[in-house]
């Protein structure tokens, strides 16, 4: 840590953001937020995917105007109305996403933005690009086109842009996401001499080790809301270890007064019991846009909610395809009950009593303009006594579709509305009475309350708890740990394809659970 | 038959080419710089049929050729700028507006020109041309290329100087970026709304120029649809060129020999059904298309609205 933060964090911010609020349909983004970004400070900005991070950053970059508040740049109240503002305020963002031009090479595309009557200076930007590039100790190749580049050397060249155009304020969205290890140290190593140099910068990363390594001052947003800050002066005064502990404590903390906590019952799950769900070494091969699946092993007994938290993306979704038989697996064994079904096809595995409830409630889960009435059978097409020799039983179908719409409570107009037409939660109420009717055993629920209203979700977890407690086993796949700690048993915690542990759910799962999501040991 | 390879006959057929390609490389070249800023103009057809109404009606009132054709490219881009409105500011769907503009002006033009004219079709004098000296002396293509009006000589000049925008100016770079990815154009600090609407409005300018040309220099005179079909040529024109000014003149060239020959061989007095004949440019379309159809490459953003933040 260098001693220049300390002397010019005497409150004269570059930009300061106060109470700004940023609603998008159906989910508030930012919720008055407060921020004070400084020369001579990496400001490390975390949270988890659709905490808001990005959104903040947008209306930094002028991509998008708050609803509420007021964004305060070298203390004066200034909207910023277009990314040309910001850039002339000094403001230069490197987004989450790729923002070169593919079809034209790296010169011309650090070039962008000059006036449109002049011809590109090429000359003057190689010379400049050269003084810069010497003094970070990267080599850029300015004549190739950006689609010849990889995806680091594409990061580069928007680090690189914002720094050719002498940011004052610099902005890095998750700008380590594409880096080696090694690539990140030498980013972190390359902010320390910039924010030397009096420039602020701040820096987008969901991985606490790099905010412990590079920040000066650390903001947590949690959910569009700003749930806590470590200043400077704290900062220096705490190790590593305290520092993530701090971190996890903000980003997994209880908070208070929250709706959805409900004391957990207490469930007795014979330990004794046989499993009825037994995966050992699975393994699924990674695809170009899925992680893999590997060494994946864990039982539930009958009448045990297993959690499987994670964040987004680390291959929840393929880990349910697998077991639900919808994706191949390169190696390991599933047993159900005693008998191996990592053979059989998906259709078989339902037979046999496993049942699957994608998160992908419309696409994969429904037919959108099917009635309601066919989409409870859809698994079950051509089966008596709905179908008979191939013909639609109609009042077969809709006497039983009656009943299970009072059952389950489905509020739709009619048994022949379209399913699209419901809301998020009646489709997943369709969905629920489809996977938990006659045979069920095995359970897996992907993400079942996301996207959900309050009274949809409790009553969808009403509705998990009561499956295991008629005795199922159940796998309960959630990117929110609140919803896992209320209803599980046990927690497994999925990082990059691998369960990386399996902790109890006692009074310190939280922590533990936490802890293992971003990479330390429980 | 004996005339078919004479030389009066080459010349002849030669000269009617390039009359016939100027609409189409004007109108390809206009179309060219709308997609390549990522708009797909399929009212350049309309905005064509606005250029050769206007472009007539001015010439027959003033008595000017030049402004004709200076009131042929208002009109283009007067229709350009509704598309303009509609489809780069607002946003709405670029192929149903084109279609609308198209379909729209080709009612108006026609009944307007019915208003005026009622059933007559007034001629304009022949065009007089710019004679180039020694090189009009050549046999054959000296007559054709080089006893033409001045205008066409500028549509040639405009395709190496379009060229040079598009290869080395930062106008170029904006346009190209505005295609392929306009985000990153606008994170650049340049309002993509802004270039793209220079853009429509430049396709409006030149395919008006291009339907006053068709008018008043082609024909001279202005009949109902008398574009019959030249912007969606020009539209294939550009998506075949890949983003190159001298392909489409390359591809007007060929066009224009196509639909010169349809004339020349009906006035040889060869004895194919005109029918037949006047498929040429359309067969030469499709064999354009299935050879060279496949190596479109198109911008990554064309036809779709640009509205920031929005994902
Ligand atoms: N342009 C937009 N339209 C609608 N919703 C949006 C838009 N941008 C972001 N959101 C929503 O706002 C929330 C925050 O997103 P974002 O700021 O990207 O989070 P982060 O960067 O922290 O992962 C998410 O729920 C996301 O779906
Ligand atoms: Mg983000």
């Amino acid at each position: 840590m260098s001693g220049f933060s300390s002397s010019s964090a005497s409150g004269r911010d570059i930009v300061a953001l106060e109470g700004v609020t940023k609603r998008f349909p159906g989910i508030v983004a930012n919720d008055s937020i407060d921020l004070a970004i400084r020369p001579g400070e990496v400001h490390v900005l975390l949270g988890e995917n659709g905490a808001g991070k990005s959104t903040l950053i947008g209306m930094l970059s002028g991509l998008q105007q708050p609803d509420e508040g007021r964004i305060l740049v070298d203390g004066k109240p200034t909207p910023i109305t277009s990314p040309r503002h910001a850039l002339a305020l000094g403001i230069g963002t490197v987004f989450q996403h790729m923002m070169l031009v593919p079809t034209l090479t790296v010169a011309e595309n650090l070039l962008l933005g000059g006036p449109w009557w002049q011809r590109p200076r090429t000359e003057e930007l190689a010379a400049r690009v050269a003084e810069i590039t010497s003094t970070l100790g990267i080599t850029i190749k300015l004549h190739a086109k950006v689609s010849e580049l990889s995806l680091g050397e594409q990061q580069q060249v928007e680090i690189l842009r914002a720094m050719v155009r002498n940011s004052r304020l610099l902005i890095l969205d998750e700008s380590t996401s594409m880096l080696t290890p090694k690539g990140i140290d030498e980013l972190g190593a390359l902010m320390r001499r910039l924010v030397e140099q009096g420039l602020a910068i701040v820096f987008i990363t969901h991985k606490l080790k790099e905010a412990a390594a590079f920040g000066d001052r650390i903001s947590v947003l949690k959910l569009g809301r700003k749930v806590g800050e470590i200043p400077p002066e704290r900062f220096r005064a705490l190790g590593e270890q305290e520092i993530i502990s701090e971190i996890v404590e903000l980003m997994f903390g209880q908070q208070k007064d929250d709706p959805e906590a409900v004391e957990r019952p207490v469930r007795t799950v014979h330990a004794e019991a046989a499993p009825l769900l037994r995966v050992a070494d699975l393994a699924v091969a990674p695809t170009d846009n899925a992680p893999g699946l590997s060494s994946i092993s864990f039982d539930i007994r009958p009448g045990e909610i297993l959690g499987i938290a994670g964040i987004d993306g680390n291959g929840q979704k393929q880990l349910a395809e697998a077991l639900a038989g919808q994706r191949a697996t390169t190696s390991g064994s599933v047993r159900l009950d005693g008998a191996a079904i990592e053979t059989l096809s998906v259709g078989e595995r339902r037979q046999r009593g496993l049942r699957y409830l994608t998160d992908d409630r419309l696409g994969e889960g429904t037919v959108g303009t099917f009635p309601v009435s066919i989409n409870f059978f859809l698994k079950q097409v051509g089966a008596a006594p709905f179908w008979s020799k191939g013909v639609e039983q109609r009042a077969e179908i809709d006497k039983r579709a009656a009943q299970l719409v009072r059952e389950y409570d489905v509020r739709t107009p009619s048994l022949k509305t379209p399913v699209a037409r419901l809301s998020g939660g009646n489709i997943q109420k369709v969905l629920l009475a489809r996977e938990l009717a006659e045979g069920a055993k095995v359970v897996i629920f992907n993400k079942p309350t996301y996207g959900l209203d309050l009274a949809n979700t409790l009553a969808s977890r009403q509705r998990i708890r009561d499956t295991a407690a008629r005795g199922l086993a159940v796998l309960l796949i959630s990117t929110d740990l609140e919803e896992l700690l209320s209803m599980c048993d046990r927690i497994a915690v999925i990082a990059n394809g691998a369960l990386v542990g399996i902790v109890d759910n006692a009074d310190d799962a939280r922590t533990k659970v936490g802890r293992l999501m971003i990479g330390l040991a429980a | 038959m004996t005339g078919l390879f004479s030389e009066v006959f080459l010349s002849a057929l030669l000269f009617g080419a390039v009359t016939a390609a100027i609409p189409l490389l004007l109108a390809g070249l206009g179309e060219q710089m709308s997609e390549k800023a990522g708009v797909l103009n399929i009212g350049i057809e309309g905005m064509m049929l606005a250029g050769a109404y206007l472009g007539f009606v001015g010439a027959f009132y003033s008595g000017s050729l030049w402004l004709g054709f200076f009131a042929g490219a208002a009109g283009g881009v007067a229709v350009a700028l509704v598309m303009a409105l509609l489809c780069v500011r607002i946003g709405l769907n670029q192929i149903v507006i084109g279609i609308a503009l198209t379909l729209g002006l080709e009612g108006l033009t026609a009944l307007l020109h019915h208003f005026q004219f009622s059933r007559s079709y007034p001629r304009l004098p022949a065009a007089e041309v710019t004679v180039i000296p020694l090189l009009s002396d050549i046999p054959v293509i000296g007559p054709a290329l080089f006893k033409q009006h001045l205008i066409v000589y500028l549509a040639v000049a405009l395709v190496f100087g379009m060229g040079y925008v598009y290869r080395r100016t930062q106008l170029g770079l904006n346009l190209q970026a505005a295609g392929d990815k306009p985000a990153a154009l606008d994170v650049a600090g340049i309002d993509v709304v802004r270039t793209r609407t220079v853009a429509v409005l430049t396709t409006g300018a030149l395919a008006g120029l291009g339907g006053a040309y068709l008018a008043n220099v082609g024909a001279g005179l202005f009949i109902p649809f008398i574009t019959n079909g030249a912007g969606f040529l020009g539209i294939v024109l550009a998506m075949l060129a890949r983003g190159r000014p001298i392909w489409v003149l390359f591809g007007a060239l060929l066009f224009g020999v196509c639909l010169s020959l349809t004339t020349a061989m009906q006035v040889a007095g060869i004895n194919i059904p005109t029918d037949i004949i006047q498929m040429l440019p359309f067969l030469a379309v499709m064999i354009m298309l299935v050879l060279f159809g496949r190596r479109a490459s198109l911008p990554a953003a064309l036809g779709i609205p640009y509205e920031r933040g929005a994902r």
